[in-house]
């Protein structure tokens, strides 16, 4: 669909048989980056111990992901409350600015959000091996197994631990990707329906939209609730 | 010819993860007002939860319908 497809603004440049053009993507996610920095910046130019409008909302979002993250990954957590917070404004904002109409959704792209997945799955590796050593591996090792199910269970737990940036991406990218599928067909029906009997999906759409707000809002929320559950397990082992 | 036909095939049968998915989020949302009517007062704690458990059973759909598209388009 016309869309979900990437298109070159500018000249075309390239390294190394590399295309690094600027695209309509890059374009939105430019835009929604400064729209977040923007929205800290205004909130936080003049701060006061009575917040104004902006600086309430600022707050608001803070203690939100503050208070996500020390009740899903405990106060170790702490220092990666900056990427935690980064990750789920970085991807709110982008889509919210896809449900605008013309806009592009950086979000529907699984390349995007599976970058984003392999960071963090690289990340909290890292940061578990770092954090408790070689120990780290028992994570594939629950206790209380019976000995016989163990190898079986190892493997399981292999499997899952690697599948995670791949569940991970494709939850964001496919509830991305089936509300605007959704909500262009729906349009569809509209215009074919015409005048006489259009009104009824156009009723559907409008209530559809309201619910991909929702579902914009989630899928974020549901981005940073697993990153920080990740998280969880290899700053606290404790099985 | 049978390709074809194979392919749309194998997408409908991949929407009966959809069956899986309704059993979840009527699980979910079922109990979850079974227990808000039991106890209210702790219902709205629980109720990011609940939009969590929904979210995640929805992916599950979505994930069918990416194998669905998958099955019709990327082969």
């Amino acid at each position: 669909m016309h869309q979900f497809e990437v298109h070159k603004i500018g000249p075309s440049f390239s390294i190394n048989g590399v295309d690094l053009s600027f695209t309509n993507s890059s374009l939105f996610m430019l835009i929604g980056s400064l729209l977040i920095i923007t929205f800290f910046i205004a909130g936080t130019r003049k701060a006061n111990i009575v917040p104004n409008k902006i600086q309430l909302l600022n707050e608001i979002a803070f203690n939100f992901i503050s208070k996500m993250i020390s009740e899903t990954a405990g106060p170790k957590a702490r220092p990666y409350f900056p990427f935690i917070l980064t990750i789920f404004l970085f991807i709110l904002t982008l889509n919210m600015i896809g449900l605008l109409p013309y806009a592009f959704t950086v979000t529907s792209q699984i390349i995007i959000t599976f970058f984003l997945a392999v960071v963090i799955f690289i990340g909290v590796t890292i940061v578990g091996f770092v954090k408790n050593g070689i120990g780290f591996l028992k994570i594939f090792a629950p206790s209380g197994v019976p000995i016989f199910l163990f190898p079986i269970i190892v493997a399981i737990e292999i499997i899952s631990f690697l599948s995670r940036p791949v569940s991970l991406s494709v939850r964001l990218f496919a509830n991305m990707l089936a509300g605007h599928t959704m909500l262009k067909v729906f349009g569809g029906f509209v215009v074919s329906l015409g005048i006489v009997g259009g009104w009824l999906p156009l009723s559907f759409s409008v209530a559809l939209t309201a619910l991909e707000i929702l579902v914009a809002f989630l899928q974020a929320y549901v981005f940073a609730v697993l990153s920080c559950i990740y998280l969880n397990d290899a700053l606290n082992m404790h099985h | 010819m049978e390709l074809a036909a194979a392919k749309m095939i194998g997408a409908g049968l991949a929407a009966i993860a959809l069956a899986g998915v309704g059993v979840g989020m009527g699980t979910i949302f079922g109990n979850y007002l079974s227990a808000a009517i039991r106890n209210p007062s702790a219902a709205q704690k629980q109720f990011p939860t609940l939009l969590l458990g929904f979210a995640l059973t929805e992916a599950i759909g979505l994930f069918a319908l990416v194998i669905a598209l998958l099955i019709l388009f990327a082969f």
